[in-house]
């Protein structure tokens, strides 16, 4: 890569005589290349270190199951991300979510309904954000950090601080089209696999996404071009609600339990996964193949950790490195194949 | 589209003759006021545009040239005032809408998503796509690389499609946003500062691009600082000052060096009187055979 330029420098004719078609695809796929490569790197890592862990099949069954709960929302969190926005909120939309569930299945014993109230509670959640941000025209970071604690807050206080037992669920179709097992795989892992190629089909060959990218790369363009600019925002922070509602309740009724705090603690994960696929914070630029690779890697941290004989003391540390190193091969990757 | 704007304007005049002569008025301007934060940025401002006819439109910095095109592209609503496209009164004009109404912008800023691919670029806001939203991107992509190679003249191998925006250099990215414009047939385009930072060639270029329009039947309004090259491609040249109509007069009454002199009278005085009144003319008549019509 001699012609290796600044994005400010554009190429003179010379430079780019000299580039040849493999320089080109490089350029093309060097994100996709990169995180494959660190994704391969960190699983041989952990296959040396504890091959009796990494060797079966057993860990991967759990990962099938608790890698989606952050996994899927952290796939329309991309979109999210690429069109320059963030949702912090999601953690507290899958609290919300379950009330829904929990309110409706007990009144009414039918847990398929439950499970669509949820669904439509975090859809109404994600409207409200949606309406929020682009009507009041605030940053969604800073009304996202708002209404992380008004939705936990207000399942705190629509549940009176007391979770439920979920039991009863145990056999009904729904529950087991959320985390039943066919063939021994979770289906927390097929719903993460169905949703990662229809977020990429949204993303890279629907209408939505093309407006998506071009709001997040320049929302001046994206006006002067009359691009829907606040109802694609909108129907984003909407699919967002709706998968953060679809993985609380994975997580209720596959621990049969739902406690007011569920989801704490997954925020940090499902951003880890984004910026580790190398999803640009500045928006424009994405890949849900990235954030695939990226919840897989982030998922499979913690088990390693312990798995390969370190204390879960560590776990922080090496998310951290983890973390760091990946986002930082891509700003290097990005600044030198960029053109 | 383009037929089926034809028929419903025939339907409201009620005439079958051709709408598409040259002569006739593609867009009007009436009495547009605008101004921003107590800012009077536009007064009272007339401005109109023929079929076939390239207009320059001349003005110092703050002159309200850059508010008066965002007006025309849906950008901006007017406080008050009358737009009028193919002599049909068209309110709250939005961008869409405005694209609807064939009018195209080549924006001094460019309007191109830098980190996108030309593909996207090219077909920003109107994707080829079906019923469920899908785009068709081969599609989109087989024909960015006919325009890069046909319309843009871009032949190097490392070109394609995908590649980002980025990369290219002033001039290509004014082609690009130009063939944009030419590729969804646009009835008028609006090139706002289109000189801006291109090499002399480009320019050049550039200046035929501008004279092709006219021999397609297509209109244009040339905003640029340099008047050398709006005289040498403008059939009419508009000059805005203060947010006023300070003159509107066929290039053809004046040579370069008038126009230099008038330029210089318009800054010190504000406005340009024997401009208004020999303009009056080829406006009366226009305005005559525009009336015919409707």
């Amino acid at each position: 890569m001699s012609a290796a330029t600044t994005p400010t420098r554009p190429l003179s004719p010379h430079d780019r005589a000299q580039r040849s078609r493999l320089a080109e695809f490089t350029q093309q796929w060097a994100g996709q290349i990169g995180i494959t490569f660190a994704f391969l790197v960190l699983w041989v890592w952990f296959l040396f270190l504890a091959p009796n862990t990494f060797g079966g099949d057993l860990i991967y069954k759990s990962f099938g199951q608790t890698i989606p709960y952050f996994g899927i929302i952290a796939m329309l969190l991309t979109m999210v991300i690429v069109a320059g926005d963030i949702d912090l909120s999601f953690p507290s939309i899958m609290a919300l979510g379950m009330v829904g569930f929990v309110w409706v299945w007990e009144a009414t014993d039918v847990v398929l309904l439950g499970v669509l109230t949820a669904i439509a509670v975090g859809a109404a959640a994600g409207l409200f954000n949606g309406l929020v941000i682009t009507l009041v025209g605030l940053p969604s970071l800073v009304v996202t950090i708002g209404t992380q604690f008004l939705f936990r807050g207000l399942t705190l206080v629509l549940v009176g601080g007391k979770s439920y037992a979920l039991a009863a669920t145990r056999g009904d179709p729904a529950r087991e089209l959320l985390v039943g097992k066919p063939f021994g795989i979770p289906m927390e892992f097929w719903w993460f696999l169905g949703i990662t190629i229809l977020v990429w089909i949204l993303l890279n060959r629907h209408r939505l996404g093309g407006n998506t990218y071009v709001i997040g790369d320049n929302v001046q363009t994206a006006r002067l071009m009359g691009i829907p600019i606040r109802a694609t925002r909108i129907i984003l922070f909407i699919l967002t609600g709706m998968a953060a509602a679809l993985a609380g309740m994975m997580m209720s009724l596959q621990i049969v339990n739902f406690y007011p705090n569920l989801g704490s603690g997954l925020l940090l994960p499902a951003l880890a996964a984004v910026f580790v696929g190398g999803t640009s914070v500045f928006g424009g630029r994405g890949s849900v193949y990235g954030t695939f690779l990226g919840a897989l890697m982030i998922g499979a941290i913690p088990a390693g950790i312990v798995a390969a004989g370190l204390t879960d003391f560590w776990t922080q540390f090496i998310y951290g490195a983890i973390i760091l190193i990946a986002i930082s091969i891509h700003a290097i990757l990005q600044r030198r194949f960029q053109r | 589209m383009t037929a089926q704007r034809a028929v419903s304007r025939d339907a409201s005049t009620g005439e079958g003759a051709s709408p598409r002569q040259t002569g006739l008025r593609c867009f009007e301007m009436k009495g547009v006021y605008k101004s921003f934060g107590g800012v009077q940025v536009l007064q009272d401002v007339d401005f109109h545009l023929d079929r076939g006819e390239v207009v320059g439109l001349l003005g110092d910095n703050g002159a309200g040239k850059s508010t008066l095109i965002k007006i025309i592209t849906g950008y901006h609503q007017p406080d008050r005032g009358e737009l009028l496209f193919d002599g049909e009164p068209v309110s709250d004009l939005t961008v869409p809408r405005a694209r609807e109404l064939g009018v195209e912008t080549v924006y001094q800023e460019r309007a191109l998503a830098e980190q996108q691919p030309l593909w996207r670029n090219i077909f920003v806001g109107r994707y080829i796509s079906n019923r469920l939203g899908l785009m068709d991107v081969a599609e989109m992509r087989r024909i960015t690389e006919r325009l890069m190679t046909e319309e843009m003249g871009f032949t190097s191998a490392v070109l394609t499609p995908d590649t980002t925006v980025t990369g290219l250099s002033g001039g290509e990215r004014q082609g690009l946003a130009i063939v944009r414009a030419l590729h969804f047939e646009a009835e008028m385009i609006i090139l706002d500062e289109p000189t801006m930072g291109l090499s002399l060639k480009e320019t050049e270029k550039l200046l035929k691009f501008v004279d092709g329009i006219r021999a397609k039947g297509k209109s244009a309004i040339f905003i640029d600082h340099n008047f050398f090259h709006v005289y040498s491609v403008a059939d009419r040249i508009v000059v805005l000052d203060r947010g006023m109509v300070a003159a509107d007069f066929p290039k053809s009454q004046y040579t370069l060096n008038e126009l230099m002199d008038i330029m210089r009278e318009i800054a010190s005085a504000g406005h340009f009187e024997p401009d208004r009144r020999k303009a009056e003319i080829p406006d009366a008549e226009a305005n005559r055979v525009h009336g015919a019509a409707t």
